[in-house]
């Protein structure tokens, strides 16, 4: 085993981790916001990078990709006006069934409107084949730009909950709902804008990873499982500890290639995410007494 | 209301009447295919060639007078589901015949259900198992994955390769293609370094690609039908794999070549004359159906005809010929009529069948392929002394 190899490991690894974490985050605004989890966030994803595809039949890739995401957010919104909104005190569970009711609709859908090809967005720089070499380990520019795109993301997001009045109202909706309306918040206003907020953040990530993993009208479910595992690994709400976890689950697969049969690879994450549902629920960064005081 | 329950009741009442009319004079063929989920490139242009070949068939007034009713059941690729279709439509819609299912997991899956309703069945899946041993009632139009391998193994002792990467899907096809290259290898002089299979949904293969290339592999093998196969080559190449890249007879759809771009060029595999029906010479005996599906297909729903959609043809046209020669619809008649076919053209080659033989194809069925500028082209035989390809 040389060094070089095990770093071309590490960059499959970083590949991995940093497109669960992209994905992991559009779940942790709308669970910021309303204590809920919402398992339609992987079709969020696959509908960004479907729309961005057949966008760019006619428009330059950068716009695509924004009007992509502003697509996505729009239905985002319809989908808390026509679901959400009008619940009067729904239980988790009870929202967490209509999530899911949503994602199985929102597949069907995509279905019929874009059949069952595969797509992809082409890469943002160079082709399929073009790597960035450092001695003999090899990196897809596109896995930079996921990485990077991650990174600015999270940032906007720490700075957007923790400084603006806006996000903090939003996270004193998720802490007590109550508590927040008696001090002149609009709770329901707060739940639509974290769905509109992680539809585009989803939309964003799938345009982004779509020319590494593809999309397909079922791509979502499978990126939405991986990106739940991450965002739980990391504690729930939590985008800096989502990117973290996302890296770490990553190079824990890519590293079980290594040694183990590769048909592994899917046990070692899901039996992680056991592991730490068992001994640690509140995540790897989350905080124990905080979880404490959540519904869920 | 009441009007709406008197229409009801009308309606009702109506195809009560009318069903057993249709049903006297129709042959009822039921299909199976994968025409969603990962499986879609197989299923979709299946169900598509079938429904073109239907219309056309009851335009033409039918076999024998009589028209076919065509029943295509979506899968979605999952054998549970395949089986509960296939057990409807023996014992509710009482087929004839099932076409597919797409993938060899569901043919496996329902071969026993065939068997036992004494149904037709013929898959449009490649694995060998599917047809060794014969089952009475189980027939299939895809070449033999036992075929391919030999093609690819004939085609490296060629280019003097001889240690081989083997990377499949956890699917029925990517287990029994892993099987036959684990067992065919040793006989064609060539060392299976590394065997790795990986999930049919994986978003990105470059440790899986790692693993195979750091065994020292000087070609990888890939033996997959999802979107999985545009991903492996394109990790390979980012990792900087520079040896030959096989892929399965799975690769025939051009689809999985623009999903790759340009990591597609100079895939070398084994595909039937379908991908290449232009370039063949009109003295080829398979030139005439091939040009007359492909133009057929292409003008009708405007993509590129495949290989898959081939397989469903040919599976109608075996049927077809059958109930011609048998001269009624019965199971058993319809049944020992397809054993005795021979010579009949089909997109996959030309099919003789045998009461041994429930495939009917041989290797000649399959010719080596390449990618070329985001083309399949025929892949020329290497001259001597060139061992390494780009």
């Amino acid at each position: 085993m040389n060094i070089e190899l095990l770093s071309q490991y590490l960059v499959a690894g970083i590949t991995y981790g940093t497109i669960y974490a992209i994905v992991a985050i559009g779940f942790n605004i709308i669970y910021n916001a309303t204590g809920i989890i919402n398992f339609a966030q992987g079709e969020f994803v696959m509908l960004g990078g479907m729309t961005a595809v057949t966008l760019h039949g006619y428009m330059p890739l950068p716009a695509a990709i924004l009007s992509a995401v502003i697509v996505t957010m729009i239905i985002g919104a319809l989908i808390e006006a026509l679901f959400i909104r009008w619940l009067v005190g729904p239980s988790v569970l009870r929202m967490i069934i209509i999530t899911i009711g949503i994602s199985i609709m929102l597949r069907e859908a995509a279905l019929h409107v874009w059949g069952e090809a595969v797509r992809a967005l082409p890469y943002f720089t160079g082709t399929e084949i073009s790597v960035i070499s450092f001695g003999d380990v090899h990196v897809s520019p596109q896995v930079l730009w996921v990485t990077g795109i991650s990174a600015v993301m999270v940032l906007c997001l720490n700075f957007f909950f923790n400084y603006t009045l806006l996000g903090r109202q939003m996270r004193a909706c998720s802490s007590n709902r109550d508590a927040a309306r008696l001090c002149g918040i609009n709770a329901k206003n707060m739940v639509t804008l974290s769905f509109v907020l992680s539809a585009g953040i989803g939309a964003l990530a799938g345009c982004v990873v779509s020319p590494i993993t593809y999309v397909q009208y079922d791509s979502g479910t499978g990126l939405a499982i991986k990106g739940f595992t991450v965002a739980i690994l990391g504690g729930l709400g939590n985008s800096s500890a989502a990117i973290a976890a996302g890296l770490i689950l990553g190079i824990l697969e890519s590293i079980s290639v290594m040694i183990l049969p590769t048909a592994f690879k899917d046990v070692v994450s899901i039996s992680l995410l056991l592991i730490i549902l068992f001994v640690r629920p509140s995540g790897i960064f989350g905080s124990v007494e905080a979880s404490r005081l959540k519904e869920f | 209301m009441k009007v709406l329950r008197f229409i009801a009741v009308m309606l009702f009442a109506l195809t009560v009447m009318v069903a057993p009319v249709l049903a006297a004079d129709t042959i009822k063929i039921g299909a199976i295919l994968a025409v969603t989920g990962p499986a879609s490139f197989l299923g979709a242009p299946e169900a598509k060639t079938l429904d073109m070949m239907v219309a056309d068939i009851n335009n033409k007034g039918g076999i024998k007078g009589k028209k076919i009713e065509l029943i295509i059941k979506d899968s979605g690729a999952s054998p549970e589901k395949a089986v509960s279709f296939a057990k409807q439509l023996i014992e509710e819609d009482k087929v004839l015949a099932i076409i597919g299912p797409s993938t060899s997991g569901e043919t496996m899956k329902i071969k026993s259900v065939a068997e036992e309703g004494k149904t037709i069945l013929m898959s449009c899946a490649a694995a060998e198992v599917i047809v060794n041993p014969v089952a009475k009632y189980v027939f299939k139009t895809p070449q033999m994955d036992k075929d391919a391998v030999i093609k690819i193994f004939e085609y490296m002792n060629s280019m003097k390769l001889t240690k081989a990467g083997v990377l499949s899907s956890n699917t029925g096809f990517g287990k029994a293609g892993k099987e036959q290259l684990e067992k065919l290898a040793a006989a064609h002089g060539i060392s299976v370094v590394a065997s790795e299979s990986y999930d049919s949904k994986a978003t990105d293969l470059t440790a899986e690609v790692t693993k195979v290339k750091a065994a020292g592999a000087e070609a990888i093998i890939n033996w997959s039908i999802e979107p999985a196969q545009s991903i492996v080559i394109k990790n390979a190449k980012q990792i900087g794999f520079k040896g030959p890249i096989f892929q399965s007879h799975g690769f025939g759809n051009i689809k999985y070549v623009e999903a790759a771009g340009e990591a597609a060029e100079g895939v070398i595999f084994p595909a039937g004359r379908l991908l290449v029906a232009d370039v063949l010479p009109a003295s080829h005996p398979q030139k005439a159906v091939l040009a007359k599906y492909k133009k057929d297909y292409e003008s009708k729903y405007k993509e590129d005809a495949s290989t898959f959609g081939g397989h469903a043809y040919d599976a109608l046209v075996i049927l077809t010929k059958a109930i011609e020669k048998a001269g009624s619809a019965d199971k058993e008649a319809v049944r020992n009529a397809i054993e005795g076919l021979k010579g009949v053209v089909g997109t996959g080659g030309v099919f003789n069948f045998s009461a041994q033989d429930h495939n009917g194809l041989d290797i000649n069925a399959f010719e080596m392929l390449t990618v070329k500028k985001g083309k399949f082209v025929l892949l020329e035989t290497p001259k001597k002394g060139t061992s390494k390809k780009k």
